[in-house]
């Protein structure tokens, strides 16, 4: 797989926010087929670049390309319509929509006519379809009119997970998609987006290292805004410098 | 958050099913004019008409404010352009000299539609520039926006200034005595109707969906592809719109249209209509201005100073009984 | 239009502008500091003038004034323990309702005291003459003496804020509400302080006006509404901003009130280049808002951020 055209590829990226240097010159790609982590201790600004790539905050320098077409001046829902998605360390779908209308809300961005003033959504076929087999995609079909508010922490990862995917973007990017799921929770996740990856490369940022060294086909490490290694996740093991900074501090 | 996670917590209480409460208060507003007309009383008629034309105007907001979450405090500069829109055209249509070039008329269809237009005119110029700002700021930049045209209407001569104008004849509807109060209140009812299957519709539809994501979570919309700026600038100039044509029928009802319609207590007034009875529920809004048109008539009919007690029951509201009339009927709202 | 003239304007301008910031300091503060929108801040205005010119016809202008700003401080500290305390952690509409109700209720409240009535209020016999302006030109000692106040108040506020420990507390909560708890602070108590401060501004403003105009129920909220104007101008939460912003009002209401007619007049028959005129100066400090805020959204000293 090591020289297809990346799907996503970030140049000189760069954002200092006053003295501080939040993202320093960092280059970075995402190759089709593949899951690539993004690692390193808190205030490495992992959050930071992601909110970058997504068009939460502007950069200073650098290019970000999303399929060779440079991507960087556009709004955030621009990039999301260019096949970026994107889930959020902290949960958030919309709570007062079941899992169905989230997962529909999702798949209406992408259907033509999102201006849809009369139609009622709910019984709008071209909607439910393609909603539900997001849902059950990830094991949520059976959960289709709960809440979102009553779903557990678990199904809610997994909702937004469905919400990306169904998207159909050309990468994803998965900030800390384990946080707070449990050993129980770990598993299952790592299998979906395992069979996710070859239609879906993603850039996973993660604290679960066990799961990292499962899932990723290479691993970069950030630290103080720069990327001070990148590897395989056994050279990224062997790395006496990951260690130092990163493996040794965890 | 807080409300879905009370939702959860919450005992099972019994609760009404909102379609239930919605159509037993769809009756008792019909059921009102008729009932007063019935026995002779057409000043309970009359006060029908009002507690539904202070329902429209409730509805139009709670489209902006309910399922959109934005504040506005500015409301009474569209409520109170419908009311200026019927004066004027009234008076046009009177002495038969137009304005800006067109002809004035004595008609509520085109009238509604003129004020209408307006409304959503000058609220496309005042969304675009409020909804760049948020929280406080929208708040206060819609008050300021309506206080701009409040002072515009206050010293403007030509239409009255502080003095306001008034409609000589009420204007007129094909097929219906408008001067009759029973007929009033009808045209005033169907005129709610009107708005509340718009309403509906709109936050059924993929539109509303949008709408109330775009409130919970603007950014999870934004990266669905969604731009929540013009979902929010659509929702708010609908809602300015529906409020227009309230004011229309108001200044109708009265006879007369003064500034102090797009005065900022009028802006308060009506979001206290929406809080009543319920924040993003369809009926709320009607059942909180029937509630507050009642509070008036009643409060007032034992004191001068019954606004006090019209505080106090909103403080009671606001500190105690979130969700308002209908939450505590229905419970917490929930949408497909 | 002579020399003496426009400095006499210019008086009456940065005069205006100076009871608005004493209105505004209030409102900005207690929105920095605990994030609470404040629409009864015009009525703890009215308060203040409403209990000046009581007591004064009895006891005198000083101790008028010295009711004005104890009356408005009790009742914003009481409004603060039983009101806005519950509503710390909730949405601004929900601030915006009660206040709002606080309004109907201390307006009405006025109203039976007062039985409808305005009051009016006579100026100090010592501030009562006038000076001349250089130029010849008449100006009332009182005007003076509330720009010197105003600004004296504004000086006390900003070494209150920059030099005391209840300053630093301030600072403190504006910058980050967490901290204060690590300062061990007892925010309660702190919030209840800076609420029945900001009370106290504008029952002084609303004391020190009374004499100028008629002391009626309402009065409280046109001025209200340019404090907003003026927060939102210079930045919610910002003092400085709100300083900044309140002398851009009062001059920009005063010139557009004189200059906007005149200038019309070039073009337009005088009666309508009045009417014009007076319309379009009464917008003149909302089109400088929308202006500044197309320019910068967060107003010119954003506080946080």
């Amino acid at each position: 797989m090591a020289e297809a055209a990346p799907v996503l590829e970030v140049s000189g990226l760069s954002k200092r926010f006053g003295a501080l240097i939040a993202t320093d010159a960092v280059d970075l790609d995402i190759r089709p087929g593949e899951i690539h982590a993004l690692i390193g201790p808190n205030g490495a600004g992992k959050s930071t670049l992601v909110a970058q790539i997504a068009g939460q905050l502007a950069q200073d320098a650098g290019e970000i390309r999303l399929a060779g077409q440079e991507i960087s001046g556009l709004s955030v829902a621009a990039r999301a319509r260019a096949g970026l998605g994107r889930t959020f360390q902290v949960t958030s779908v919309a709570l007062e929509l079941s899992a169905l209308g989230n997962a529909m809300l999702a798949v209406q961005a992408r259907a033509s006519g999102l201006w849809g003033f009369w139609r009622r959504a709910a019984a709008d076929r071209r909607l439910i379809e393609p909603a539900m087999a997001a849902l059950a995609r990830f094991d949520l079909d059976g959960r289709a009119q709960v809440p979102a508010a009553a779903l557990s922490h678990g199904e809610r990862r997994q909702l937004e997970l469905a919400m990306a995917a169904a998207l159909a973007p050309r990468v994803l990017l998965l900030d800390e998609p384990m946080a707070g799921l449990g050993a129980g929770g770990v598993g299952p996740l790592s299998d979906i987006l395992e069979g996710l990856k070859a239609e879906t490369p993603m850039l996973l940022i993660e604290h679960d290292m066990d799961a990292v060294f499962r899932l990723a086909d290479r691993i970069s490490v950030l630290a103080e805004g720069r990327i001070v290694f990148a590897g395989s996740a056994a050279e990224v093991q062997a790395s006496a410098l990951v260690r130092e900074i990163y493996l040794g501090t965890a | 958050m807080a409300e879905a996670a009370a939702e959860i917590a919450a005992p099972a209480r019994r609760r009404l099913p909102e379609w239930a409460v919605n159509a037993a208060i769809a009756a008792a507003l019909l059921a009102w004019p008729l009932l007063a007309d019935a026995a002779g009383e057409p000043w309970w008629a009359g006060l029908a008409a009002k507690a539904a034309i202070l329902a429209l105007a409730g509805v139009g907001l709670n489209l902006a404010l309910g399922y959109g979450g934005m504040v506005s405090l500015g409301h009474a500069a569209f409520f109170g352009i419908g009311g200026y829109v019927a004066a004027i055209s009234a008076d046009a249509a009177f002495s038969g000299a137009g304005v800006l070039g067109l002809p004035g008329s004595d008609r509520m269809l085109p009238i509604w539609l003129a004020a209408m237009a307006l409304s959503a005119l000058v609220a496309l110029g005042i969304g675009a520039i409020s909804l760049r700002t948020e929280g406080v700021y929208f708040i206060m930049i819609t008050l300021a926006f309506a206080q701009m045209i409040y002072y515009l209407a206050i010293s403007w001569p030509a239409y009255g200034g502080e003095d306001g104008m008034p409609i000589y004849l009420r204007n007129g509807f094909p097929g219906m005595d408008t001067n009759a109060p029973l007929d009033f209140a009808l045209v005033c009812l169907g005129a709610l109707a009107a708005a509340l299957l718009l309403s509906w519709r709109l936050t059924e539809a993929r539109f509303g969906r949008a709408l109330i994501c775009a409130r919970m979570n603007p950014l999870r919309l934004a990266t669905l592809g969604m731009e929540p700026f013009p979902v929010k600038l659509a929702a708010f100039v609908i809602s300015a719109a529906i409020t227009g044509l309230a004011g229309a029928l108001y200044a109708d009802l009265n006879g007369y249209v003064s500034p102090a319609m797009l005065g900022w207590h009028t802006s308060g007034e009506i979001i206290v209509f929406v809080i009543l009875g319920g924040t993003g529920r369809l009926f709320g809004p009607v059942a909180g201005a029937v509630l507050y048109v009642w509070l008036e008539t009643l409060l007032g009919g034992v004191t001068v100073h019954w606004q006090m007690g019209l505080g106090l029951v909103l403080l009671g509201v606001v500190l105690f009984g979130r969700g308002g009339l209908i939450g505590l009927l229905c419970g917490a709202r929930r949408h497909g | 239009m002579s020399a003496a003239f426009l400095i006499e304007q210019g008086l009456n301008g940065l005069q205006f502008g100076v009871m608005l910031f004493l209105m505004a300091a209030g409102l900005t503060l207690i929105f920095g500091v605990m994030g609470v929108i404040n629409l009864a801040h015009g009525a703890l205005y009215m308060v203040g003038a409403f209990a000046c010119a009581l007591v004064a016809p009895e006891a005198g202008f000083w101790a008028g004034l010295g009711a004005g700003i104890v009356a408005a401080a009790g009742l914003g500290a009481l409004i603060e323990l039983s009101v806005i305390r519950p509503l710390y952690a909730r949405d601004h509409l929900d601030q915006v309702l009660a206040t709002f109700a606080l309004i109907l209720i201390v307006s009405e409240g006025a109203r039976m005291v007062s039985g409808g009535r305005p009051l009016w209020l006579d100026m100090p016999a010592a501030l009562a003459g006038s000076v001349t302006l250089p130029g010849g030109v008449p100006y009332p000692v009182y005007r003076l003496a509330l720009i010197g106040a105003g600004l004296g108040v504004g000086l006390l506020l900003w070494l209150l804020i920059r030099q005391t420990r209840l300053g630093i507390r301030i600072r403190a909560g504006q910058a980050d509400r967490e901290m204060i708890d690590a300062l061990g602070v007892d925010i309660a108590r702190l919030y209840t302080v800076v609420f029945a401060l900001g009370a106290g501004l504008a029952g002084l403003a609303g004391a020190m006006v009374g004499a100028l105009q008629s002391v009626e129920v309402g009065m409280g909220e046109p001025v209200l509404i340019l404090a907003f104007v003026i927060i939102v101008i210079g930045g919610i939460g910002s003092i400085r901003g709100a300083f900044v912003a309140a002398l851009l009002v009062g001059l920009t209401d005063t010139a557009g009130r004189i200059f906007l007619p005149a200038l019309l007049a070039l073009a337009w028959p005088p009666a309508e280049a009045t009417a014009i005129g007076s319309a379009l100066a009464s917008m003149s400090i909302y089109v400088l808002m929308a202006a500044v805020l197309a320019v910068r959204p967060r107003g010119l000293f954003p506080a946080h951020g």
